[in-house]
């Protein structure tokens, strides 16, 4: 087999630079909103400023006169465009209750920024001074803002639907099980945890451009997406149109996060006025718009009870979510909670489970898929009542971790939930944690404070996660309802002069793929990274594939590209073995050359097969010409990469300030095909998860209004707010691939959420503190000092 | 609608143009000289993407009208890498891996030159309190706070032919 070969150098491993970055760096690279396209006509939206009204009426004459706009469209005018309503590709279960959602309200408007009306003009300029002069007659109706009480269906988000309740979905493993475990434990605990909404703000705001052929009907969209492929599919489902006119390209997309996972109201708005007028027609989002019409993330409060024998060994895990779906269920909201369904119980051997989402609908922006979708909450539940464990029981933190992990001789691991934990080595990783922080004086000088009695604390934080990812087999997904597959495409063809083209149907918005993918190539063919050119996010390039989220590019996508390379080197060796008459089990490739097993002047070069294989004159008999394999990969397993974070704070007990003073990250994604990546992966997403525990919140007033709908109101941390952090890894490869990799886009957020705030606690335990909701404000963290006190610690 | 007649010098070429006074500079790099490197990422100044410099200081463009730019020497991100080589600032993002997606990186580098330019020595703290206009979502400055440090040994090695920020105006 060709995966045996050995490669020239090794080039998987090492920290190439980045082959996307040139382009970035001098401004050459074309995101959406750079694109020229004459004679495009601008599009805004005039949204709601209620976060619950019906339209009585809009009056659009005045601002269809005004200079420069060529038309002003309503949701009713706009009606007969639609061939389907807006896509939710998750129906989590049969009854699900899914409200009709089309790209501009009609009756009702169900959020603040819910769009009603439509601006075509020549500039964005004279687009949006139009929108002022529209004149909608609202008659405003009750918002629902917190859960509880849009549980309780006093007012109604959908009066169609009759409830606010979308759906109930649960998952047990026994259920006898979980009571008995409950009724014979020592030491329980109960918790109550809120993840606020967070808003995802990507550096750059969405927009899209849809630009129709004169005649024939063919149009191509272009959109700050991550799913180009499913984008696609979708609009031809929602518009009615024959898929294969419609082409969707994602030029340079600036950051998703998840929430360019997504099927968006102004991309269809786009597409079905460009074909409607027969021009351009194009649309970038202003920041506002962003806070406000982009998917939120998070939104749910989360019970979560443990049971535990007298060692403090975790018996059983009881859930129940309530989950805000928003106003309406975009492309996979309601199947966000399900993500994290399987990841309460954590790292831990635990042998019962029970778990039960309720999700209801507000009169607020849709959440959808953020960064790590699911999988950061239910590691936050059982990572912070882990510690609540370890306070009951009266161990340390990490001895608690240490007696109930899932240990490293069990793997392949069988959950009780019924999935295949592929490999992991936990305490590998915990270890090593604690070494880097220095753990062991750390809590010495905790106890020297604390016996000193000053008023700035000392806390630690740990949190051993892992995750489910590479969003994968599609049968799993089916058995979840996901709408959609887990495979993903591949082509690698070998050109006539030996540079390589790798079409990929992954779509990258930052993380650097060409380089990994180009990396894999490079050790597979003996060429140089730089001869590999990875075209991608453009369904004209690559017809079918299923884009990038939940990282799965490198695990499913990259997977996909190396078993490619085997077919192509396959494909090559029956060449060489033609042209050198031997046996192909004689040959070996080394440095990009075939050469026979101790005959080492009988070598044929791949530069030389390739070209063979292009000119096709002396091919074996009934070989097809050239070099080029592809391959649809669906895996069979889902990859768990896993790891520890420690983070040390200095809590100030009289402004409730909290400083990081020290975090520590050690992360396993298996094989690395880039370790700088790798780290640049876990950095980004260890200061989100941060900012979440400390910084970020979508505030919403009780009617509904966005508090936080600017950049300056929501607290993206900037590099003045945050630490330097110490990242390490352990390698733990995963067996369900030949690269052994598993995937890392995501973990450095699920692992750094409890971490921070299980400091904070832990700062300030010795006062009586057990919780702090977030994100942890100063001023949060003072009420709960003074709560604590209030109740009776007594310090 | 009123226009006004502004004159500026964008990477060392005079352009002149009849603009809408109420017209952001970065509105008008962008849309009218049709240099698309320099980002609108906000609409606060909060984010810093739209950074470029004028007559040699960081601004952002998105705060400035394009008439107030009239008569000045505007530098954007297209001017930094000269004859096929990255300026040193933007190598020293390339080898530290300071950008992913790229969005917030043109005005990253423009702000990251400016700070270089205005301090003698720059320590991590100094960098990333120079630093806080300028938002990125996808490193957590990691890494860029190395690169810029990078940047500015670099820097400061060659000082020039690498632009710069023509001298600022006096008086």
């Amino acid at each position: 087999m060709a995966v045996t070969d050995a490669p020239a150098a090794r080039v998987i491993g090492t920290r190439l630079l980045r082959k996307e970055d040139p382009a970035l760096l001098t401004g050459e690279a074309r995101f959406t909103d750079d694109l020229q396209i004459p004679g495009a006509l601008r599009m805004a939206v005039l949204r709601s400023p209620f976060a619950h009204a019906r339209i009585r009426g809009i009056d659009t004459s005045v601002a269809a006169g005004m200079p420069g706009v060529v038309a002003v469209f309503t949701g009713a005018d706009l009606r007969d465009l639609w061939a389907a309503p807006m896509p939710c590709a998750w129906p989590v279960t049969e009854d699900m209750k899914n409200p009709e959602h089309y790209p501009l309200a009609i009756d009702t408007v169900c959020y603040a920024g819910d769009g009603v009306a439509v601006v075509l003009a020549r500039t964005d300029v004279e687009a949006r001074d139009a929108l002022d002069a529209i004149d909608v007659d609202y008659e405003p109706l009750p918002a629902v803002v917190d859960l509880e009480d849009a549980l309780s269906d006093r007012v109604l988000v959908h009066d169609a639907l009759g409830t606010n309740t979308s759906y109930v979905w649960e998952l047990h493993t026994d259920a006898e099980a979980v009571e008995r475990a409950f009724a014979e434990a020592v030491h329980t605990v109960q918790e109550r945890y809120v993840q606020q909404r967070l808003i995802p703000m990507a550096m750059e705001p969405r927009a899209c451009a849809a630009v129709p052929q004169p005649f024939g009907g063919d149009l191509t969209l272009y959109s700050a997406t991550q799913i180009p492929h499913i984008l696609k599919v979708m609009t031809a489902v929602t518009l009615g149109l024959p898929e294969h006119q419609l082409r969707v390209v994602a030029p340079a997309v600036g950051g998703g996060f998840g929430s360019k996972l997504d099927v968006y109201a102004e991309e269809l708005l786009c597409v079905a006025l460009a074909r409607k007028l027969g021009v351009p027609v194009r649309w970038v989002e202003e920041r506002t718009e962003n806070a406000q019409a982009t998917i939120q993330g998070r939104g749910q409060i989360q019970e979560i009870e443990l049971a535990a024998d007298a060692d403090g060994r975790v018996t059983a895990v009881r859930v129940r979510l309530l989950a805000d779906m928003g106003a309406y269920l975009q492309l996979v909201t309601p199947g966000i909670p399900l993500l994290g369904a399987f990841l309460y119980s954590g790292v831990y051997d635990v042998p019962a489970y029970s778990f039960t989402c309720t999700s209801v609908f507000t009169t607020l922006t849709p959440t959808d898929a953020y960064r790590g979708a699911g999988r950061p909450e239910a590691t936050y539940a059982i990572e912070r009542a882990m510690d609540a464990l370890a306070a009951r029981v009266g161990l340390d933190p990490t001895e608690l971790r240490m007696r109930n992990f899932i240990t490293a001789d069990r793997f392949p691991y069988t959950a009780p939930t019924g999935l295949v934990y592929d490999s992991g080595n936990y305490e590998g990783a915990l270890v090593r944690a604690k070494e880097l922080a220095g753990y062991g004086e750390l809590r010495a000088e905790q106890a020297r404070r604390r016996a000193q009695g000053g008023t700035r604390h000392l806390g630690i934080g740990v949190s051993s996660y892992f995750e489910m990812c590479g969003l994968a087999p599609s049968r799993v997904l089916a058995s979840l309802n996901y709408s959609a597959g887990g495979w993903e495409s591949a082509t690698v063809r070998i050109l006539p002069t030996n540079k390589v083209q790798v079409v990929t149907g992954a779509s990258p918005h930052g993380q650097g793929h060409e380089t990994s993918w180009a990396m894999i190539v490079a050790e597979r063919l003996g060429v140089s990274p730089d001869d590999v050119d990875v075209l991608h996010s453009d369904t004209a390039l690559s017809p079918l594939g299923l884009d990038t989220y939940g990282s799965r590019s490198l695990v499913v996508g990259g997977v996909a590209i190396d078993m490619a390379l085997d077919k192509v080197v396959e494909k090559a060796r029956a060449i060489a073995a033609h042209q050198l008459e031997c046996a192909e089990d004689d040959l070996e490739l080394d440095a990009g050359t075939f050469r026979v097993k101790g005959s080492p002047d009988k070598e044929l070069a791949l530069a030389a097969i390739a070209f063979a294989a292009f000119t096709a004159h002396d091919l074996p008999d009934g070989m097809e010409p050239n070099l080029e394999a592809h391959v649809t990969y669906d895996p069979p397993n889902f990859s768990w990469p896993f790891g520890t974070h420690i983070c040390v704070v200095e809590v100030d007990e009289e402004t409730g300030q909290v400083d990081v003073l020290r975090y520590v990250a050690v992360d396993d994604c298996g094989n690395q095909v880039n370790p700088m990546i790798v780290e640049g992966q876990v950095h980004g997403g260890i200061i989100q998860g941060l900012a979440q525990a400390l910084f970020e919140e979508a505030v919403y007033d009780e009617d509904g209004n966005l508090r936080t709908s600017t950049m300056a109101e929501y607290l993206v941390p900037a590099a003045s707010d945050v630490p330097a952090l110490v990242t390490d890894s352990t390698v733990t490869p995963s067996p369900t691939n030949a690269l052994g990799v598993k995937g890392i886009g995501e973990a450095g957020t699920i692992g750094s959420t409890p971490a921070v705030i299980n400091a904070v606690v832990d700062a300030l335990s010795h006062l009586g503190v057990t919780d702090v909701p977030m994100p942890a404000s100063p001023l949060r963290v003072w009420s709960a000092i003074q709560a604590a006190r209030h109740a009776g610690g007594s310090q | 609608m009123v226009r006004l007649r502004v004159t500026v010098t964008v990477n060392g070429t005079a352009h002149e143009h009849d603009v809408e006074p109420r017209l952001l500079l970065v509105h008008y790099l962008r849309d009218v000289v049709g240099l698309t490197g320099t980002n609108v990422g906000c609409d606060t100044s909060s984010c810093g993407a739209c950074t470029v410099l004028v007559d040699g200081e960081s601004v952002k463009s998105c705060t400035m009208l394009a008439v107030q730019a009239d008569g000045t020497v505007v530098t954007t991100i297209e001017d930094l890498a000269r004859d096929g080589a990255l300026h040193p600032m933007q190598q020293a993002f390339h080898e530290h891996h300071g950008l992913q997606c790229g969005f917030c990186t043109p005005g990253m580098v423009m702000a990251a030159v400016s700070l270089v330019d205005e301090n003698e020595t720059l320590d991590e703290q100094a960098v990333r309190e120079g630093l806080e206009g300028n938002l990125c979502r996808c490193t957590g400055y990691h890494n860029i706070v190395k690169a810029v440090l990078a940047g500015a040994v670099a820097m400061k090695r060659r000082p020039r032919p690498w632009p710069s920020p023509t001298p600022r105006r006096r008086g």
